[in-house]
This record gives structure tokens, sequence and C-alpha cells, in this order.
């Protein structure tokens, strides 16, 4: 299960990142690390870049670079 | 003796405010050698023997963009007595992960936490003495907004600075990364120490993947070999690779330190305000109508009420003053000649571009708003999907958006792209986004030939220019710039009411070097148009007309756009004086016509014209080099006269091709 195909408003946790070179850093850096909880936002009007929440901020992310975050489905969340 | 001190932090920490907090209006912008990044500098106030140095807002030290790398040169290169690390309280975590690589630098550190008003007011908390403690630096907490905490943390830096006092701790991990930055430590040590590079952040960078340290250490095969081994035993164990295997040591001991030092029952209010403004902001089906709905605003505002009020007021200013100039000379009897130079030469041209001055204020005053507040990360959210068709990202609509009003501050706006290869990009595209400069050159051919379809014509010209944009993308992206984009990776940071004072500054920092560049490059070139314009080639005095070294040399010129169906000499000639404004196209025709007034000025069109070639004409100036004013802005971004220059070269030859097609087809379906 890839982070792209996790719906609006559900949460997943990372369970490792596929990618290298600069994106996969940034992917790091930023905080998208193994065990790592997100919740998916929304998506933009059309239909791309997502919007992740973690660690207590937002972030935008292209469906194709989530594509390469593996992660294990959590219980949905309700705002 | 100037002291050096560094400011470093994320993007949306606040630094730019702490920053104007810190040095007030004594600022210097100039950019780092060798790479178009910014660099600003100035002095702290009350300590005026220290320099700060805004470093670009970076997520992290990687090898992997030209901010982290200025970054790490400065840092490393430079004798920074003490680094100033900003961090955003609300948002802690991810901000420390820089913090942690800073550390490691072994330079003398005070870490700021800023927006600590908007964690207090919501009940949250964060215990200082505990987070000193587990980062081994001092933390002074501030709110750079509230201007609160800010003499504090000067005193904190000077002190910090003239203990020399090193971060106490640089030592965050545990167990197998641990042992292997150890053991790579102790067979660096001689190089780095001799290369003048800190031990520790070069173990970690190497353990981590970071090859370019590689080759700063000058290391022998043999050692590369050994740090290999170790490295490779290390991920063996841990079974996961380096890269992963640091990120997540330092994000492991940031859990652990929030943990312990901050308390976080709720999301701030500012955090709350951005889900509720977002819901519509980035809302699935309004989003859209909504941005096109500010974006008129901010047009109309600039261009239509308030904004031409004030650009007719400053142009009526400029008049008065060429007006009084010519008096003032009259009367000291002032040679002729000189009159006309400063009159019609230097004024006159220098003028025209002076009154963009206004427009270019009131867009940018706009555009700092959107930033500041944090809307513009929104826009690029919603409009990546589109740009990525022409391989960049959706940091550069606005921008383009921009250009439709004028070039200049398009181009300046550009700045906030981080990507140098996106900016580039961005500034080859942006004129080809019909600025109103040009509408004075539609207005006259569309009321000569096509007053009924005038709307159309105008609506299918701008559609053109887009268009091109498009394609021409396409090429870049095929051809000159293939590789990686940057990644579109961006935080959206929560809607916050911006500083008056960072926006006035930041107009005035922009209107400044707008003006500056307008009293140099503009100044020579209207003074070349005039000297053309005014002399033959014998330097006899002509007075403008065919005669002229400008019309000869439009003649000279003119066969170049006969295949566009407009190889006369006026076509060309008002085509140069094109180059110092856009408007210039259309008093240049009045003049070489001496059409006294509009009416004449269209008649004498249309005796020139075929209805073909005025749509052939006007293609050409909607796509070809824009005028001075953006030459000297997309010089100043890109730090090249070579390369402005080619891209105009290469916009014009974009111009005759497309104009040339144009022409062509029409004549062959027989208008």
């Amino acid at each position: 299960m890839t982070l792209d195909k996790i719906k609006a408003g559900n949460s997943a946790r990372i369970t490792a990142i596929a990618g290298q070179g600069p994106l996969r850093r940034r992917l790091l850096d930023m905080g998208l690390t193994p065990r790592t909880i997100i919740n998916v936002v929304k998506l933009a009007p059309m239909g791309d870049p997502m919007i992740l929440a973690l660690r207590g901020y937002e972030l935008s992310i292209r469906k194709e670079d989530a594509g390469l975050i593996a992660v294990e489905n959590i219980r949905e969340t309700h705002e | 003796m100037t002291k050096t001190f560094a400011l470093i932090g994320n993007q949306n920490s606040g630094k730019t405010t702490l920053f104007n907090r810190l040095t007030g209006s004594s600022q210097h912008v100039g950019n780092f050698p060798g790479v178009t990044v910014e660099k600003k500098s100035g002095l702290i106030r009350r300590h005026k023997e220290i320099e700060l140095v805004d470093l670009p807002g970076i997520y992290s030290l990687s090898p992997y963009s030209s901010e982290e790398q200025v970054t790490l040169d400065f840092l490393i290169k430079e004798d920074v007595q003490c680094i100033v690390n900003i961090v955003d309280a609300t948002n802690i975590e991810r901000n420390l992960y820089l913090t942690l690589q800073i550390l490691e630098l072994g330079i003398p550190t005070v870490l700021a936490l800023n927006m600590m008003d908007e964690v207090i007011s919501c009940g949250n908390s964060i215990d200082v003495c505990k987070l000193e403690e587990a980062l081994g630096i001092p933390v002074v907490p501030i709110s750079a907004s509230k201007n609160s905490g800010i003499d504090d943390l000067v005193d904190k830096m000077t002190e910090t600075a003239d203990s020399r006092k090193k971060p106490a701790k640089y030592d965050f991990c545990t167990g197998e990364v641990h042992r292997a930055i150890h053991s790579v430590a102790h067979i660096i040590e001689q190089a780095a120490v001799s290369k003048g590079i800190p031990v520790r952040f070069a173990a970690s960078k190497i353990v981590e993947g970071d090859l370019k340290i590689f080759d700063d250490l000058g290391l022998t095969p043999a050692e590369i070999d050994i740090i290999g081994h170790i490295t490779d035993e290390m991920e063996g164990l841990l079974g996961i690779d380096r890269e992963s295997a640091l990120a997540d040591m330092r994000y492991v001991y940031i859990e652990k330190v929030c943990a312990e030092s901050v308390a976080r029952l709720c999301s701030t209010a500012q955090q709350q305000q951005t889900l509720k403004i977002d819901r519509w902001l980035t809302h699935r089906i309004f989003a859209l109508p909504i941005f096109v709905g500010i974006m008129t605003l901010v047009f109309y505002l600039t261009f239509g009420l308030a904004g031409s009020f004030l650009s007719d007021a400053f142009s009526l200013l400029i008049e008065k003053i060429v007006l009084l100039t010519g008096d003032l000379m009259r009367a000291a009897d002032v040679n002729m000649t000189i009159q006309s130079l400063v009159t019609d030469g230097i004024l006159s041209g220098v003028g025209s571009v002076l009154s963009f001055l206004p427009t270019i204020l009131i867009l940018f005053f706009f555009l700092s708003v959107l930033e500041d507040t944090g809307y513009m990360a929104r826009v690029a959210f919603v409009m990546d999907k589109l740009l990525r068709r022409i391989g960049l990202s959706g940091r550069s609509f606005v921008p383009m958006l921009i250009g439709f009003g004028c070039s200049v501050p398009a181009i300046m706006a550009t700045r906030t792209l981080t990507s140098s290869r996106d900016r580039k990009m961005t500034i080859i595209l942006i004129p080809f986004m019909s600025c109103s400069a040009k509408v004075p050159i539609y207005v006259l051919f569309t009321a000569a030939f096509f007053a009924s379809g005038r709307a159309l014509v105008m609506t299918a010209l701008y559609f053109t220019g887009m268009l091109v944009a498009v394609l021409v993308g396409l090429v870049l992206k095929r051809f000159m710039y293939k590789g990686e984009p940057t990644p579109f990776i961006m935080e959206l940071p929560a809607y916050r009411f911006p500083s008056p004072k960072s926006i006035l500054l930041d107009i005035y920092g922009k209107a400044k070097d707008f003006v500056q560049r307008a009293f140099t490059i503009i100044l020579l070139a209207s003074v070349v148009i005039w000297l053309l314009q005014s002399f033959d080639f014998s330097f006899n005095r002509v007075d403008g007309g065919s005669t002229g070294m400008l019309a000869i040399i439009g003649s000279l010129i003119a066969p170049v756009f006969a295949p566009l169906g407009f190889g006369d000499w006026m076509s060309s000639t008002a085509l140069i004086t094109g180059l110092t404004a856009k408007e210039a196209v259309v008093s240049t025709f009045a003049v070489l016509t001496s059409s006294a007034d509009n009416n004449m000025l269209i008649d004498s069109v249309r005796n020139i014209f075929t209805p073909l070639q005025a749509v052939s004409f006007m293609v050409f100036t909607l796509l070809y080099m824009p005028c001075v004013a953006a030459l000297a802005a997309v010089r100043r971004e890109l730090h090249s006269l070579a390369g402005a220059s080619l891209i105009m070269l290469a916009q014009t030859t974009v111009a005759w091709i497309v104009a040339f097609m144009v022409y062509q087809t029409g004549m062959l379906l027989g208008f």
C-alpha cells in the first residue's frame, strides 16, 4: 500500500521510503520517516498534489512522489 | 573589528521578521558568490560591530540544493562567531531537525524559539530549561512579530560569541549509527582538521551517504574503502539504508526531547484558523474561483481605481518636472541640443519608465501580502498540476500571472522560487505574458482595422502569448532543462497576519532596486536612442524623421521583417524604440508619420499596413524581447548580462518565427 492511494481524511503509518537522491532526502528531511504517522488532509482541485498533516504541520506533495512511500493503514480520523 | 553572526532556520519560521528586528533598515542585499542565491546582511542594532548574515531558509544541510550548499560553505569557510538558529515553536519537531545538524558543526549557537506567543496563548508550554539541557545550547523564547524577547536574544548571542561556548552536545545517535559515526570520525580526523571541516559533522554526513564531503576531505582510497565497510556493516545490522537511519535517529531524539519539554495540549489558534480558512481556499470546487476573484481584485486595484490614480498623478508630476527643467534651461540659455538631450532624451526616457513605479509598488505590495500571509503556498498547491506539464511547479504561477501587468515585478517575484532551474525557466517565459505596456499598440491597431471585433482580437493575442509560453516551456523542458526538476515538496505554513514593517521594508527594497536600474541602464538606452534620433550620420542635427541615424538603422534592419509583412523602415524604427518602453512604439509611429492626433495616426497606420500585416505586427510585438527595464531585471536575477541578452535574442527569434507563420499562412489563405 502506498501513500498516494490513501483517501482524504485517513491516516497511515509509514513503513518505508523508496526512491533516491534529492527527492528521497527531502522526504526524509521533512519528517516522512519510517514509523511516522501521517494524515491525508485533502487533494487539490485538480486531484494532485495532496496535503499531508504530520509532526504538527502541513506538507504538500505530489501523488507521484507519494507513491514512493510505503504505508500501512490505520483507522480513519475525524476532524 | 567586525564579528560575523549567521541567522539560519526553516522557511516560514519568521526568520525575515527576526532579521528585520535585529538589523532595522541597515540591510544590504547581494548574492552568494557563484550562485543565484540571495545574501542579505545587516548590522545589529546597538551592536554595530556585529554583522548578521541571513542565510537561505532551509530544512536540512544536505548536499542537494544550492541553498543548502551555500549555507554549509558559508558556515564552514567563513569565521562565524555565533549561529542564531530560529525555530518555529508551533512546529518544533521538524524545525529541530536542522538544529541537530547545526550543532554538529561545533560553532557557538543560540536557539531563538520563535512564535512562543502563539504557543502560550492556547495553553501549551515549552520547558525551556529542559530544552537547553537536551540540546546543549542556550534557548531564548521570542516572538519576532510581537517584538518580544529580542533584547534577551541579542544579549545571549553576544554572550555566547564572547565566551566561545560551543554546543555542549552533538551526539544524538545511539547503537549502530553511533558506533559507525565514531569509527568514521577517527579515520577522517586528521584530514578534517587540516581542511578546517568540523570532524563530527563530516563523519555524520559520510555515514548519511553524503558523497560531496568525501571530495572536500581528500581522503585516500584506502580510507574511503574502510569507511565503506563501516557504513555497509551498519546498514546490514540495522536492516535499513544509511539515509533513513540518520534521519530516523535524529527524529527519534527529537521526539524524545519534545516528549519531555513540550506540552502540546491543542493546536494553536493560528493552526485552527488555518484549517477553517483552508476549507475554502483549497476547497475542491471553490478554490479556483476564489483565486480568480482575488487576482482580479488585485489587478483591478493596481490598474483600475487607486492604481491608475496614483499612476496618473505620478506621470503628471514627472511631466511638471520636465516642463520646469525645460523652462530653466531656456532661461539659462542652454545650448538647444543639450536642452533636447535633457528633455527629449533623458527625462522623457527615464520618466516614462519611472511612471511605472506606482504600478510596480502596488503590485509588490499585494505580492508581499499574499506571500507573507501564506496564501501563495496555497496558490502553488492548487496550480501545480497545470504547471507540471511544462516542467515547472505551482510556485511559478503567480510570477507569470503578474507578467500580465508588468514583466519587471514578475521577474523580481521569481526570487521566491527556490530552484534556480525553475527560476530561469520562469524568467524566460514571463515576457510571453503580454504586459500592460503593449496594450496601447493593440489599441491602435485594433482601432484601425478591427474596431468591431476589438475584444476578440485582444483576447486572441493574450491567448497566443500563453500558448507560445507553453510551447516554449515544453521545448525548454525537453532540450535544455532535462533532468530532475526540483521536487515539489512544500510546506503549507499557518496563515498569519503580515507585519506591516516587513512589507514596507520589502517594497522599499524593491523600489530602490527598480529606481537604481531606471537610472542606469534605461538612462543609457534613452540617451542612445535620442542620439540616434536627433542626428544623422554626419552628426548634423535633424529633428526625428527619416534622415536621423535611427531611421537609417531602421531601414537597414527593415528587410529582416519583410517576410513578416512589415518590412518598411517606420515599423522597424518603431520596434527599436520599443526597446526602451513598449508604449514608445505608438509614439514613434506618431512622430514618423507626423500625425498630430489619434485619428490622423489611425489613418496613417491604415496606409502603411494591411489588416493581415497589422495582425503579424501585433503578434511580433506581443512576443519579442521586452523593454530594457525587463532586461535589467533579468540581468539582476541571473547575474549575467550575457545570459539576459541571450534570452532576449531567443525571445525575439521566437517572435519572428511565430509572426512569420502567421503572415505566410494568412497570405496563403488569401487574407
